[in-house]
C-alpha cells in the first residue's frame, strides 16, 4: 500500500513529522489543568490512610465552618445514586455470573484501599480546600487489609462483606478443552512447569488525571474536561450507570490528554463528584490529582501469580499449555477490569503457535489496594509473558535452541485464516519470516564474539528472544458481546468537506500521544488526493463528534480509521454525483484521480475544491437528486480483532558482582500489517519498549502487608529513563495485511510492551546460565538486588 | 504546602537573626524542603533563604591548601570549579539530575544528612571541617545518624572546607528510582593513611568502614578489601535491597573505588 511518491505528497506511507508536536512543543497545549472558568471553586478529596477500615463517623461541621469552604461531600450524598459499573460480565466455571460489589462514587460504610476518597471538600481556593480536608474529622476503625491473593482466596479477611468471599470470578477458557489439555498433559513426554508474577505496575501518565464540570442552570446541561481516553464511554457510563444525567444533557470534552496507557479509559470517581458538586453549587468545580493521588488512586496493570506448563513431545512438537492465575482487581472492579485477565488474556495463550490444546484459569481476586485494570498491552503482555518464558525454560530443559523451538510450533503462512486453539481466529501473518529478519537485525551470528568481549570485561551476556501476538483492534461488537462486553465496540468518523474545500474529519477515537492529528489526515489526503495540510481532526468532544468508543486495544486506525475511510468514500460518491452534474456526464463516467473528477476518456474535469464550493452553492443544482452539502458519517464494526505479531530479541549485560542488568542490544521485527505513517509507528513502538523494559527490569509496585503503597513516589517508584534503555533497531516493513479491514493495518500501539517483558527475562537467565549458575527463573522487575540473590543460590 | 513567609537575607548575620523566630526554617536549595512542604509534611511558619548571601557561594582554595566551598554553593558549581579535589568534583556532578545540581547546595545536604546522599560520604572521607555561624566541626563529629547532625537549632553552615588527598574517588551504586546511593564508597588516600566512608548502607547514616581503612593504608589495592566482609545486621533493607546485599555492596564500590583512584 505505501507508494513511491507517498512521503512527497504526504499521503499514506508518508513519513510525516507529526503536527501535533508544534503546539506541545511549543507549550500551547491545552490540558484539563490548563483550563480556568469563570467562577471556579476547587475540589480536594480526603482519602483513607488505612487499606481496610470501617467508617464509624465522619465530622465535617468545624470543616465546613473554614475560610472558603463552600460544600462538603461525603458517601452519603451518593447512596442513591449508581455504582461505577464493570463493563464486561464474566461467568465462572460453575455458570455463577462474577460478583460484582457496588463502585460508589466516595466510599461509604468502609475504605477498602489506601487513598479511597471517603469525602470531598469544594472551596473557593485549592488552598482552602486542602486545609479543610485536613479539619475533617473522620473516626475509621482499621480492619486487618487483604493484600496477598492466596490469602484471600483462602478466606479470612473479605474486602466487601456483602459478597462473602474475595474471589470475583473463576473463569475457564475453553471449558470445552478442559479434559482433553488435561489428558494430554498426563500422557505428555515432556512437561515444562513454571511459577510466575507478572509484576505491578503503576501507569505514570506524564498528565496526572484531571476534571472540571461546568453546569448551566439556565439550560440544566453538564460540561465535563476531564482527561479521558474516551469521552464518550465516559459520557455513557455516568449518564447511564452512575448520575443518570440524560446524555443529551451532558457533554464530556477530553483536551489534549498528556498519557493514558489505559489509566484514563475509565470513569472515575472524582469525575461524578465534581459534576454533582457543579450542579449544587452552580459554580464550575476543578480537581487536578497530585501525583501522589495518582499513585494512590490511578488503576493499576498487571498483577498476575500464574502456573504455566508446557506439555510436548521430545522433539518439542507442543502439546498443550495449561495455566492457572490469580488476577488482582483491587478494591473495585475498574471498568475493563474483569475483561482484561479473561479475554484480552486467555484468548491469547496460544501464542504464536499451532498447540493443539489450551486450558486457562483465572482467579480474580479482590484485594485491599488500588483497582487494577488494562494498562498498554492488558492481558496480552501477561498471557506472552507466560507463554514465552516456559517456551524458553523448555528449550533449556530439551536442549534446543529457542529460535528452533519457536519455529517449529509457528503457525505457517499457508495455514490462515487459523483456528488458535485458544479461540480466535487469527487471519494473516508470517513469523518465520519476522524471525528471519529478527535474527538479522540483533546479528545473532556476531553474538559469541561479544559474549566473549563482555566476559572479558567482567560481564555475564545473554541473548534472549520472543515471539508474540497480540489481538488488537479491539471490537468486533458480535464477538465481544459474546465474551461477556456490555458496550458495543465499532467507531465512528464524520468527514466534513467545508465550502471552501478543507476538510474537517471528526473522529470517535482520541489522541493523546498517538498521532492521530497527523496520521488521520494521511488516509484521507491519500484518498481523495488533496493536501493533507488542507484536513484538520477533531477529536475529544461529545458535542462536536459522532458516538465512538475512544482509543486503547491498539484500535484507533483499525477501527476508527477504517470508519473514515467508510466516511470518505461516502464523500467521494456524493462528489461524484456533483461532479457529473458539472460536468454534464453520466455518474459511472466519473473517475476522481489527483483531486480532480474528470469524465473518463476525456479531457473535461472539475477539481474537488470546485465541487466542495458547488454542493455549498448549489445553483442550478439537481435537488431533486442530490442534497447539498458534503458531509457523511460511518460506524465502522469490524468482522474480527487484528492480530499483530513480531520477534523481538535483546541482549543484555549482567554484572555478576552487583546484579545490575544492562541492555545493550534490542531489536523488534513487527508486523502491523500496511503502515500509514512509519516514523509514528517506530515511535509507538519505541515507547512500548521503554515501558516494557521498564517493567522487565525496574518498575516496582509494592504493598506492605497492612496495605501502604511502598512505591508511592518517584523516590521508590523507579520509571525508565533514557539511560536506562538502548538505541533500538526496529522494522516493521513488509507486513502481512489484515485481511478484513479496508486499510490492512493491524494496531501499533501495544506491541512493544508486550513483547519486551519476555525477551529481557530470557536474555537475563541467558546470561546468568552462561556463567555455570543453575538459575531457571527470576521475578521481574530484575533489579539489581533480586539478580544478585537469585545468583547467590 | 501551607503559607509560609520568605525572607532573603544578604548576610549571614541577618540569616541568623532570622532563624530565631520561632518555626523558622533555614532554606538551602530546597531540594529536599520544598518538595516535603508541598506534601505538608513540614510546616515551617517562615523560611529563611540562605541564597542570597554572596559571602557563603564559590569555591576557593584556603592557605592550607584545603578546598574551601560556601555553604550555599550549588553542586554543578562545585563539580565545575572543584578541579583541585576532582574525586569531590566527581561526586558532585553525580548528585541528581541537571536541576538538583543547579538549586541543591552543600550545606543543605550535609544538614539533612540523608542516610543516602552523596555528600556526607566526601565530607567524612575527607575528613572536612564544617564551618557554621559559631563553630568549626569536624566531619568526625558531626554526622549523628539517619538526619541528625551536631548543628544546633539555627545554627547555619557557611563553609565546607576538604583537604585535598592524594588520590580519591566515590563509587556509586544508584538506587533505580532515586538515583540516590543504594551504596556509595568514598575512598581517600592521605600521606597518612587512608579514610573510607560509606553511605546509603547503614541504619545509622553515613559511617567510616575502619576495617577497610587499616586493610588500604597498609596495602592500597582493591584485593586488600576482596576478603573483607560486612555484616548485613544493622544496614539498611528495603524494597531496593536488604542489609545483606547493601553490605555486599559496599565491598564490592570499596574495591571499585580503590581501583578507580589507584
Amino acid at each position: 500500500m505505501p507508494k513511491d511518491n507517498a512521503d512527497e505528497k504526504g499521503g499514506i506511507g508518508a513519513a510525516t513529522t507529526r503536527r501535533e508536536d508544534f503546539r506541545f512543543l511549543t507549550g500551547a497545549g491545552q490540558y484539563t489543568d490548563d483550563i480556568t472558568l469563570q467562577g471556579q471553586t476547587h475540589a480536594v478529596f480526603a482519602r483513607s490512610d488505612v487499606a481496610n477500615g470501617v467508617i464509624k463517623s465522619i465530622d465535617t461541621s468545624t470543616a465546613m465552618g473554614m475560610p472558603g469552604v463552600l460544600a462538603i461531600f461525603t458517601g452519603e450524598d451518593f447512596v442513591d445514586v449508581g455504582g461505577n459499573p464493570a463493563g464486561w460480565l464474566i461467568n465462572s466455571r460453575d455458570g455463577e455470573p462474577m460478583k460484582e460489589p457496588k463502585r460508589p462514587v466516595l466510599a461509604h460504610g468502609k475504605v477498602r484501599h489506601v487513598g479511597d476518597a471517603y469525602a470531598a471538600v469544594i472551596a473557593e481556593t485549592k488552598q482552602q480546600a486542602q486545609d479543610a480536608v485536613e479539619a475533617i474529622e473522620a473516626d475509621i476503625e482499621e480492619l486487618p487489609a487483604v493484600i496477598d491473593m492466596a490469602s484471600a482466596v483462602a478466606g479470612g479477611g473479605l474486602v466487601h462483606d456483602e459478597i462473602e468471599t474475595n474471589v470475583c470470578f473463576d473463569w475457564g477458557w475453553i471449558e470445552d478443552n478442559r479434559a482433553a489439555t488435561d489428558a494430554a498433559i498426563k500422557a505428555a513426554p515432556h512437561v515444562t512447569t513454571l511459577e510466575l508474577v507478572n509484576n505491578r505496575l503503576v501507569p505514570n501518565a506524564m498528565e496526572p488525571r484531571a476534571s472540571i464540570a461546568d453546569y448551566n442552570a439556565g439550560t440544566d446541561e453538564y460540561t465535563l474536561y476531564t482527561t479521558s481516553q474516551n469521552p464518550h464511554l465516559t459520557r455513557l457510563l455516568i449518564s447511564a450507570f452512575v448520575l443518570g444525567i440524560p446524555e443529551n444533557k451532558l457533554r464530556v470534552v477530553a483536551p489534549d490528554v498528556g498519557g493514558g496507557f489505559g489509566s484514563k479509559i475509565y470513569h472515575y470517581g472524582e469525575e461524578a463528584l465534581v459534576l454533582a458538586a457543579a450542579k449544587k453549587l452552580k459554580r464550575p468545580v476543578k480537581w487536578t490529582a497530585s501525583r501522589s493521588e495518582a499513585f494512590l488512586t490511578d488503576a493499576h496493570g498487571r498483577d498476575h501469580v500464574t502456573k504455566i506448563e508446557l506439555a510436548c513431545e521430545k522433539d518439542g512438537t507442543f502439546i498443550a499449555f495449561r495455566t492457572e492465575t490469580m488476577a488482582n482487581v483491587g478494591a473495585y472492579l475498574s471498568n475493563f477490569s474483569t475483561a482484561t485477565p479473561t479475554f484480552l488474556h486467555g484468548t491469547l495463550m496460544a501464542g504464536n503457535y499451532t498447540v493443539p490444546n489450551v486450558y486457562v484459569n483465572v482467579k480474580a481476586v479482590f484485594t485491599n489496594t488500588a483497582p487494577v485494570d488494562a494498562y498498554r498491552g492488558a492481558g496480552r503482555p501477561e498471557a506472552t509473558y507466560s507463554i514465552e518464558r516456559v517456551i524458553d525454560m523448555c528449550a533449556r530443559e530439551l536442549g534446543i535452541d529457542p529460535i528452533e523451538l519457536r519455529r517449529k510450533n509457528f503457525v505457517k503462512p499457508d495455514q490462515y485464516p487459523f483456528a488458535s486453539a485458544a479461540g480466535l481466529e487469527y487471519d494473516s501473518g508470517n513469523y518465520d519470516a519476522q524471525m528471519d529478519k529478527l535474527e538479522a537485525l540483533i546479528d545473532r551470528d556476531g553474538f559469541a564474539a561479544r559474549r566473549a568481549e563482555s566476559e572479558k570485561n567482567g560481564k555475564l551476556r545473554g541473548l534472549g528472544v520472543n515471539a508474540y501476538i497480540e489481538a488488537c483492534g479491539i471490537a468486533p461488537s458480535n464477538l465481544v458481546g459474546i465474551l461477556g462486553s456490555r458496550v458495543g465496540l465499532y467507531d465512528a468518523a464524520t468527514v466534513r468537506v467545508n465550502a471552501t474545500g478543507n476538510l474537517s474529519v471528526m473522529v470517535g477515537a482520541h489522541s493523546h500521544g498517538q498521532g492521530h492529528e497527523t496520521a488521520f489526515p494521511q488516509v484521507v489526503a491519500d484518498m481523495l488526493g488533496v493536501d493533507p495540510a488542507s484536513i484538520d481532526i477533531v477529536h475529544g468532544d461529545t458535542a462536536k463528534i459522532p458516538f465512538g468508543m475512544g482509543t486503547y486495544g491498539s484500535r484507533s486506525l483499525a477501527v476508527c480509521g477504517s470508519a473514515v475511510v467508510r466516511a470518505t468514500e461516502k464523500i467521494i460518491a456524493k462528489a461524484k454525483k456533483i461532479a457529473a452534474h458539472m460536468l454534464e456526464a453520466a455518474e459511472g463516467d466519473i473517475e476522481l484521480s489527483d483531486g480532480q473528477f474528470s469524465v473518463a476518456g476525456t479531457d473535461k474535469s472539475v477539481s474537488f475544491g470546485e465541487v466542495a464550493l458547488k454542493a455549498y452553492i448549489p445553483h442550478q443544482f439537481p435537488i431533486e437528486d442530490i442534497e447539498p452539502g458534503l458531509e457523511e458519517t460511518a460506524f465502522y464494526d469490524p468482522a474480527n480483532f487484528t492480530y499483530p505479531s513480531g520477534a523481538y530479541a535483546c541482549e543484555v549485560e549482567v554484572d555478576p558482582e552487583t546484579g545490575k542488568v544492562t541492555v545493550e542490544r534490542f531489536a523488534a521485527a513487527d508486523d502491523f500489517g500496511n503502515i500509514i505513517n512509519p516514523m509514528i509507528v517506530t515511535g509507538q513502538v519505541h515507547g512500548g519498549l521503554g515501558q516494557g523494559i521498564g517493567q522487565a527490569l525496574i518498575e516496582q509496585t509494592a504493598y506492605d502487608e497492612s496495605g501502604q503503597l511502598l512505591s508511592a513516589s518517584y523516590m521508590d517508584y523507579a520509571m525508565p529513563r533514557a539511560d536506562d534503555l538502548p538505541f533500538y533497531q526496529v522494522d516493521h516493513s513488509d507486513g502481512t495485511p489484515c485481511t478484513h479491514n479496508p486499510l490492512g493495518v493491524k494496531g501499533c500501539g501495544e506491541a512493544g510492551a508486550i513483547g519486551s517483558p519476555p525477551t529481557v527475562v530470557n536474555a537475563v537467565v541467558d546470561a546468568i546460565q552462561s556463567g555455570g549458575m543453575d538459575v531457571t527463573h527470576v521475578d521481574m522487575p530484575l533489579t539489581p538486588a533480586r539478580v544478585w540473590n537469585a545468583m547467590q543460590g | 504546602m501551607y503559607e509560609f513567609d520568605l525572607t532573603r537575607p544578604t548576610t549571614i548575620a541577618d540569616a541568623v537573626a532570622a532563624l530565631n523566630e520561632e518555626d523558622a526554617q533555614a532554606l538551602g536549595g530546597g531540594q529536599t524542603l520544598i518538595p516535603t512542604m508541598k506534601q505538608r509534611l513540614a510546616m515551617p511558619s517562615k523560611l529563611v533563604s540562605l541564597g542570597a548571601i554572596p559571602e557563603m557561594k564559590g569555591v576557593c582554595m584556603s592557605d592550607a591548601g584545603e578546598v574551601c566551598i560556601g555553604g550555599a554553593t550549588p553542586h554543578a558549581v562545585v563539580s565545575a570549579e572543584a578541579t583541585a579535589f576532582p574525586g569531590l568534583a566527581d561526586l558532585a556532578g553525580q548528585i541528581g539530575d541537571p536541576a538538583v545540581r543547579n538549586r541543591g547546595t552543600i550545606g543543605g545536604s550535609l544538614a539533612n544528612n540523608d542516610p543516602s546522599a552523596c555528600y556526607p560520604a566526601a565530607a567524612l572521607a575527607a575528613g572536612a571541617t564544617i564551618v557554621t555561624n559559631s563553630r568549626e566541626i569536624a566531619a568526625d563529629d558531626f554526622f549523628e545518624g539517619m538526619f541528625e547532625t551536631s548543628l544546633e537549632e539555627g545554627e547555619i553552615i557557611t563553609e565546607v572546607r576538604f583537604p585535598v588527598p592524594e588520590v580519591s574517588h566515590y563509587e556509586k551504586f544508584l538506587q533505580p528510582a532515586s538515583r540516590f546511593a543504594l551504596v556509595g564508597v568514598m575512598v581517600a588516600k592521605f600521606a597518612d593513611g587512608v579514610r573510607v566512608a560509606v553511605t546509603g548502607a547503614s541504619e545509622n547514616g553515613v559511617f567510616r568502614w575502619k576495617e577497610a581503612e587499616q586493610a588500604l593504608s597498609a596495602n592500597f589495592s582493591a584485593d586488600a578489601v576482596s576478603d573483607l566482609a560486612l555484616s548485613g545486621d544493622e544496614m539498611i533493607s528495603d524494597l531496593h535491597g536488604s542489609g545483606e546485599y547493601r553490605a555486599h555492596l559496599v565491598n564490592v564500590m570499596t574495591g571499585r573505588a580503590v581501583k578507580a583512584a589507584s
